[in-house]
């Protein structure tokens, strides 16, 4: 893997224009190109999304995204209502991880603002955090292998432990997937002894169920035939073109901003950041399964050490407050990479501006780069191994 | 990490006559920033790319925020002659007023971007660029180039702000459709009211739907269903 010095001293040796865009492909021979358009109903892309490509036979020469399905200016809709207004509308954005939304939310106006957040909301953050991260990472392995082919079978083991989840985030919040739990300064409701003893439960579970997944896929021929050495991404390119999450992690890039910006209390957990060594699907792939590990022994700790207390300084407003004129952006280590919220407040109790930095659509960025040569199948494959969810990606 | 000063001192060293202003941020997140130059932003953002020291590696967040222009009503001093009956005489007398007097400020849009270091793992810094005005004069130039996760985010700044980024390789609309007009992000935009057309429109509707027809000159946006 490349150090830190050596990705400079690469792009310092690359200093000429047009490294970093996609290589322009020619078909061999005289054989006419096939353009289709996969999507924006194709059951592989996750959603309402299109990738407008150039075949040259099976070979991709071309490919171009197309977005805006899902659009509905989620950016708009937020300068024209409060600050508070704003946070079950993050819910909306990735739907998969509506907790992990809400958290960056809430960094950023807690950065406006400077408040504080007592320690046993920063607790039940990281928990609900990290248990967001082993059902995206879950579902996500199991939608790659639905994309494989291999219909169902490992998308349903996903499902059964993400179902466990989900039934703890709505006996805490009242909702499985669209949460709107945290606050500026805090959360919404505490949690009990018998939801944190459920939790224990759960995550006492989760070891077993990544063993069994790990044992019908990490060694599984086919999966490794399909992935390995396709849609590869090279370090220098990633860190380029803003790819962030498991995606850059793959590609070998150590940057976790869990470990770089020790946001809430992420200083006091010992995990370790998982990396890649090819950065191809394969070790995305293999990325999340040892997050999930990683994930679990951060909830380990987190479930122990929950001290007791406030989840909310009483006094804190959350509604009606006009945060003093600046500017704030504030950022998570997402499931799916970095989520940043970027706040302009002019003294208003509405943010002037309001900016979701969306990690689903910069990491699609290099979509083409990873396609280019490759087989229709196989793009199939790398689009789903970049973890997308369209509610981000259009906004 | 160097200080916000010691960056704005490091890039007017290695680029002399650079324009770069400090902006400072009131609030208590204390991310302060630097206005560029246009003319020089690709210079200083290649010397921050490459400089070792730097070495802003990760370009993460691009936006682009609005600021119309603002009509400023202020009070000014203003001294006149006027004819007054002094003692039963009547007198030029010289007599200072305020009036109050309105002064348009000019809008302009404004690009923002927020850089961390990979390698060095530090940031953010926050840079920005203004246009000239909202209007005609919107070009900036993109670093698309110099950090490729400019590409997607340029674009849909172009598309929902109107800042046309010069050099940028593939420099179309992002999320709206391509033959859409206007630019929603903008504070002055006003929605069009003929987007939802109901199949069985109320009276109301098509009067709301006629009245937009007429503000905007009687050209529906193409391509909304709305009776096409």
């Amino acid at each position: 893997m490349t150090t830190p010095a050596a990705t400079s001293a690469f792009l310092r040796e690359k200093m000429e224009e047009g490294w970093n865009r996609p290589p322009i492909m020619e078909p061999d021979g005289e054989a006419e190109l096939l353009e289709v358009a996969m999507g924006p109903h194709h059951p592989s892309t996750h959603g309402v999304f299109r990738m407008d490509l150039a075949l040259d036979g099976e070979r991709v020469i071309r490919l171009k995204p197309v977005f805006g399905y899902l659009h509905r200016n989620h950016e708009k809709i937020a300068e024209g209502v409060s600050y508070l207004a704003s946070m079950p509308y993050t819910d909306r954005l990735d739907y998969i991880c509506s907790l992990t939304n809400n958290w960056a939310y809430a960094l950023a106006v807690e950065k406006l603002t400077g408040q504080e957040v007592p320690e046993r909301a920063e607790y039940i953050r990281v928990i609900l955090g990290e248990l967001t991260r082993i059902q995206n990472h879950a579902s996500s392995i199991g939608f790659l292998l639905q994309e494989m082919g291999a219909s169902g079978t490992p998308l349903m083991y996903a499902f059964k432990e993400r179902e466990k989840i989900l039934d703890l985030f709505e006996s805490l919040t009242g909702s499985r997937m669209m949460c709107n739990y945290m606050r500026f300064g805090g959360c919404r409701v505490d949690v009990s002894a018998a939801w944190l003893d459920a939790a224990r439960k759960v995550v006492a579970g989760l070891p077993g169920f990544i063993d069994e997944f790990e044992n019908l896929l990490s060694g599984n021929e086919i999966l490794m035939a399909r992935c390995q050495g396709v849609g590869i991404l090279r370090p220098e390119l990633a860190v380029n073109a803003g790819v962030t999450g498991p995606m850059l992690r793959g590609s070998g890039v150590n940057y976790d901003i869990r470990k770089i910006d020790h946001y809430g209390i992420y200083d006091r957990f010992r995990f370790r950041v998982p990396l890649g060594d090819h950065g191809d699907v394969y070790d995305r792939y293999m990325v999340r399964i040892l997050e999930m590990r990683e994930s679990i022994a951060i909830l380990n700790q987190a479930l122990k050490e929950i001290p007791g207390g406030s989840i909310m300084d009483p006094k804190a407003k959350i509604r009606g407050f006009r945060p003093k004129p600046g500017e704030a952006y504030g950022r998570i280590e997402a499931p799916k990479g970095e989520l940043g919220f970027y706040l302009i407040s002019d003294g208003g109790p509405n943010p002037y501006r309001y900016r979701v930095r969306p990690p689903s659509l910069i990491n699609l960025t290099v979509l083409e780069d990873m396609c280019l040569g490759s087989n229709v199948a196989d793009v199939v494959l790398i689009f789903g191994s970049v973890d997308i969810v369209l509610g981000e990606v259009d906004r | 990490m160097k200080s916000i000063e010691e960056i704005k001192s490091a890039i007017e060293a290695a680029i002399p006559g650079a324009g770069v202003e400090l902006i400072p941020n009131p609030s208590p997140s204390g991310q302060h920033s630097l206005r560029l130059a246009p003319a020089d932003a690709v210079e200083v953002a290649r010397f921050l790319r490459d400089d070792a020291e730097l070495a802003f590696d990760f370009l993460s967040n691009v936006t682009g925020v609005d600021w119309p222009g603002k009509e400023i009503t202020e009070k000014v001093k203003v001294t006149r002659t006027v004819t007054r009956i002094v003692d039963g005489v009547e007198q030029q007398v010289e007599e200072t007023v305020e009036e109050p007097r309105k002064r348009v400020e000019p809008g302009c849009l404004e690009v923002v971007y927020h850089l961390f270091s990979m390698a060095k793992k530090h940031g953010p810094i926050v840079l920005r660029m203004r246009t000239v005005n909202r209007t005609d004069q919107v070009e900036l130039p993109s670093v698309t180039p110099i950090w490729r996760s400019a590409e997607f985010q340029e674009r849909e700044i172009f598309d929902l702000y109107g800042v046309v980024f010069t050099g940028h390789p593939d420099l179309r609309r992002l999320l709206m459709w391509k033959g859409f007009k206007d630019h929603p992000m903008r504070r002055d935009y006003v929605d069009p009211d003929d987007f939802e057309y109901e199949p069985t429109a109320h009276d109301s509707v098509l009067a709301r739907a006629a009245a937009h027809k007429a503000a905007i000159g009687g050209v529906a946006q193409k391509g909304t269903g709305a009776g096409e």
